[in-house]
């Protein structure tokens, strides 16, 4: 094969290059590829208001459980309102709720808008450690001024006076 | 009193590293064994100082001295015994200490062990190990001590999160971490090599051990994480590919392909440069694992002890470390002389073929935890990488790898012959395709995917049992003869054939399990059933219990099977007063290995007015093989640890021989 290089080193070279290259292009192919559709956002409710994400979309909606809000079925089903200073979602949720859901919390719920605006959540994500507030959330509540510490509970995610 | 002794020593360990660092220095500089003994010394000395303080530390959580700050945030009187000593580790603090704490013990046996190794190399290595030590323990003594008093103690402690309470968990932190750390002498090792320019078969013979025990390390207590988010979070599954779980999965893929291209290193002399790169990146990962979850950086549902506001020193640390170590590997590492040459077939090209797919399946790894971090930074919105991310990036990388891997151990160095290793290998792929397609028959439903991973996990079972009998010759030879061929393997060829066998063991239960897992949620009154993969669960009673340190109300669920009644589960819901928190406990029935996988939910109101309880099953087939796996490839780390070979040094040999 006349058109290898001579030296043997070269020729080292090029089989690494050769051995290396469907590897790379591989794996930054399945990587792109992978970045375009597993993604997922992350709102507030009062973001997820702005942004308003498409139905069916999945995302991620931050924010606190109000207080008096949870609504647990017999049937496995829960409801609960996430809220944060300025807007607040509905989010329904079939399944066991994890061990630190509390109301006043913040939690993070992983699913898609419905059509009709509630909030399908496939998981609910509480912290396993008690003191935590997720990174993101906590961020989002302190560009809004409602940051007061860990594991305090700001007035809006309090139960509504009933009027 | 202890627990001042305890501040005191470890400002001595401190003390005694900076020395250590320095007279290794020196005595490298000097060429004088007499200050490289006492570098050796100073680094026994240092341990001994942090132990103290280790010592100190976790008898403040035994007889629960409240006036120690840390054990007042972390613990309780009524904690057992076990989560007591646990506890000394369950904080930012204190698992900081168990990091200082292997950090200098492996440097101790590094300088002790070190005898083979030549001089000025070893001065180097004391001395980096010295310097590694004193940036840590100057950072647990100024900024993060778990031995500080508090002016006003408790009378009760706030315990330990209960999440914690859990014996897989209590031992999971020193095994990682005796993983991650091991990987501190190797990087020590490493930039000695480049400072004195030099890397041989004797610098890569040396590295392997320590590389081998990091690694055997790092996979158990990797498996023990795992194992505890499976049966303690009661979600069913056992890896999230959350963020905590790559940075400990990330070291230990970048290990892996250490303790390949090392074989390689001393073997043929080849892949030095790359070696020492591997060398370098393998505890840079184990410090970004340990740092980005400790700075809470990154969003993660299972990471504990997160500390924000240390976490940039933390990330400044390992900037600087890592930075200093790569900045001299370019400046040296191009002098470094060429090795051996091989053909495209070979071991030697087996081994980089693997190393190219190790690292890149890391880099997606390290691209999909990053990337939400890089994303923020450039466009401020919040994401999160998903499983689907990792599934699709990293599960064929990994396939690739386990389809060449039994070739390697066949390929002879230099030159492979390719033929010869078909001839070898077509009985174990008949195997794996055999075994491939009865799964497509028989087991229902049928799923193509999850039958091509059962016939990559046969594949690889298979093929190390080749690989066996290709080195006793058996059938070939009179029984006799193999068995005495079998006998007389050597230890590292054992370890080898474990760790492959492992692997594909592991990739048989994951497969299987992924496939085919079963489940089923339903709320349950008194004497309701549900159904899961065929197994029929009645609940029966809901009763009180009370534990050590937790009060829970449990339920007795019988599982039966076409009428034949197999077992009881016992899961609970477990409420600790101490922290306020309820946590669930989940029973297992082993079926073979199998699990039925049960968990109690929230007791509720039927609307009319009698109580319900949400269960949930899942039906976990070959789920015991996924755990085994890794504990079966770490039992060939250490069998190849035991090897003679890696205890006599090849240095000293040449010494002898010259």
């Amino acid at each position: 094969m006349s058109w290898l290089p001579k030296s043997p080193k070269a020729r080292r070279r090029l089989t690494l290059v050769a051995a290396i290259a469907p590897v790379l292009a591989l794996a930054v192919g399945l990587t792109l590829w992978g970045l375009r559709d597993s993604i997922s956002f992350f709102y507030t409710p009062s973001q997820a208001a702005a942004a308003h994400p498409p139905p069916g979309r999945s995302v991620q909606l931050g924010g606190l459980v109000r207080m008096g809000s949870v609504a647990k079925h017999p049937d496995g089903r829960v409801d609960f309102v996430v809220a944060d200073r300025t807007a607040e979602d509905k989010v329904s949720f079939q399944g066991d709720l994890p061990d630190l859901f509390r109301e006043g919390q913040g939690v993070v719920a992983v699913g898609a808008f419905r059509g009709d605006g509630v909030f399908e959540a496939k998981q609910v994500l509480a912290k396993h450690d008690e003191k935590y507030m997720p990174p993101d959330l906590a961020k989002a509540l302190k560009a809004q001024g409602e940051w007061r510490g860990d594991g305090s509970t700001p007035d809006y995610a309090k139960a509504k006076p009933v009027t | 009193m202890i627990s001042e002794i305890g501040s005191f020593a470890l400002l001595l360990g401190l003390a005694f590293a900076i020395a250590q660092a320095g007279l290794s220095a020196a005595a490298r500089l000097r060429r004088s064994s007499v200050l490289a003994a006492a570098g050796e010394g100073a680094a026994l000395a240092s341990f001994a100082g942090v132990a103290v303080a280790f010592a100190c530390l976790i008898h403040a959580f035994v007889t629960s001295d409240f006036s120690v700050a840390n054990v007042a945030a972390n613990s309780h009187t009524e904690k057992p015994m076990l989560y007591k000593v646990a506890g000394a580790w369950g904080s930012h603090e204190g698992s900081i200490l168990l990091w200082c704490f292997i950090l200098t013990g492996y440097g101790a046996a590094a300088a002790t062990l070190g005898r083979g190794l030549p001089q000025g190399l070893k001065a180097l290595m004391v001395a980096v190990q010295g310097a590694l030590g004193s940036v840590f323990l100057a950072y647990t003594v100024f900024a993060s001590n778990p031995l500080l008093r508090i002016a006003n103690p408790p009378v009760e402690g706030r315990s330990l999160n209960p999440l914690l309470q859990d014996p897989a968990l209590a031992i999971h932190p020193p095994f990682l971490y005796s993983g991650y750390v091991g990987m501190s002498v190797v990087f020590s090792l490493a930039v000695a090599a480049l400072i004195e320019g030099r890397v041989d078969a004797a610098w890569a013979r040396w590295v392997r051990p320590w590389a081998l025990a990091a690694w055997s390390f790092l996979t158990v207590g990797i498996m023990l994480g795992s194992f505890w988010a499976y049966y303690e979070l009661g979600w069913g599954g056992w890896w999230f590919w959350d963020p905590v779980e790559n940075a400990s999965f990330m070291p230990w893929l970048m290990a892996t392909a250490l303790l390949h291209s090392a074989i390689v290193t001393e073997k043929r002399g080849a892949l030095a440069g790359w070696s020492l790169f591997l060398a370098l990146g393998a505890f840079t990962f184990s410090m970004l694992g340990a740092f980005l979850v400790r700075s809470g950086v990154l969003t993660s549902v299972h990471a504990f002890a997160v500390d924000p506001k240390r976490g940039v020193l933390l990330l400044i640390i390992l900037a600087v470390t890592s930075g200093s170590a790569f900045a001299l590997f370019a400046w040296r590492a191009p002098k470094l002389s060429p090795g051996g040459m091989f053909a495209p077939v070979s071991r030697e090209s087996a081994l980089v073929l693997n190393n190219i797919l190790l690292a890149a399946a890391t880099a997606t790894v390290l691209l999909g935890t990053l990337y939400p971090l890089i994303r923020e930074a450039l466009t401020g919105e919040a994401i999160s990488v998903g499983p689907p991310y990792f599934n699709l990036t990293f599960a064929p990388l990994m396939a690739a790898l386990a389809v060449l891997l039994p070739a390697g151990p066949l390929l002879a160095w230099k030159r492979g012959d390719v033929r010869g290793v078909t001839q070898r290998l077509w009985v174990a792929a008949l195997a794996a395709l055999g075994c491939g397609l009865l799964t497509l028959a028989l087991v229902s439903p049928r799923k193509a995917l999850g039958a091509l991973g059962i016939t990559l996990g046969a594949w690889l079972v298979a093929g190390a049992a080749v690989e066996l009998a290709e080195r006793t010759r058996a059938f070939r030879v009179p029984a006799a003869d193999s068995w005495r061929r079998l006998v007389g393997l050597p230890r590292g060829a054992w370890g080898m054939t474990l760790a492959h066998l492992g692997l594909g063991i592991f990739v048989l239960g994951a497969c299987f399990e992924l496939g085919w897992r079963g489940e089923a949620a339903e709320a349950l009154p008194l004497g309701g059933s549900l159904d899961v993969a065929g197994y029929h669960l009645v609940l029966e009673t809901v009763g009180p219990r009370e534990g050590p340190n937790y009060e829970s109300e449990r339920a007795l669920i019988q599982v039966s099977k076409a009428g034949k009644p197999i077992c009881t589960g016992e899961p609970d819901r477990r409420f600790y007063p101490a922290g306020g928190q309820t946590v669930s406990g989940i029973a297992l029935c082993y079926r073979g290995a199998s699990h039925l996988y049960m968990v109690l939910g929230e007791r509720r109101k039927a609307p009319d007015g009698t109580p319900v309880w949400l269960i949930r099953a899942y039906w976990n087939p070959w789920a015991s093989l996924i755990f085994l796996g890794p504990v079966i490839m770490a039992l060939g780390g250490l069998t190849s640890l035991s090897d003679r070979r890696m205890r006599l040094g090849v240095a000293r040999r040449r010494e002898q021989a010259a």
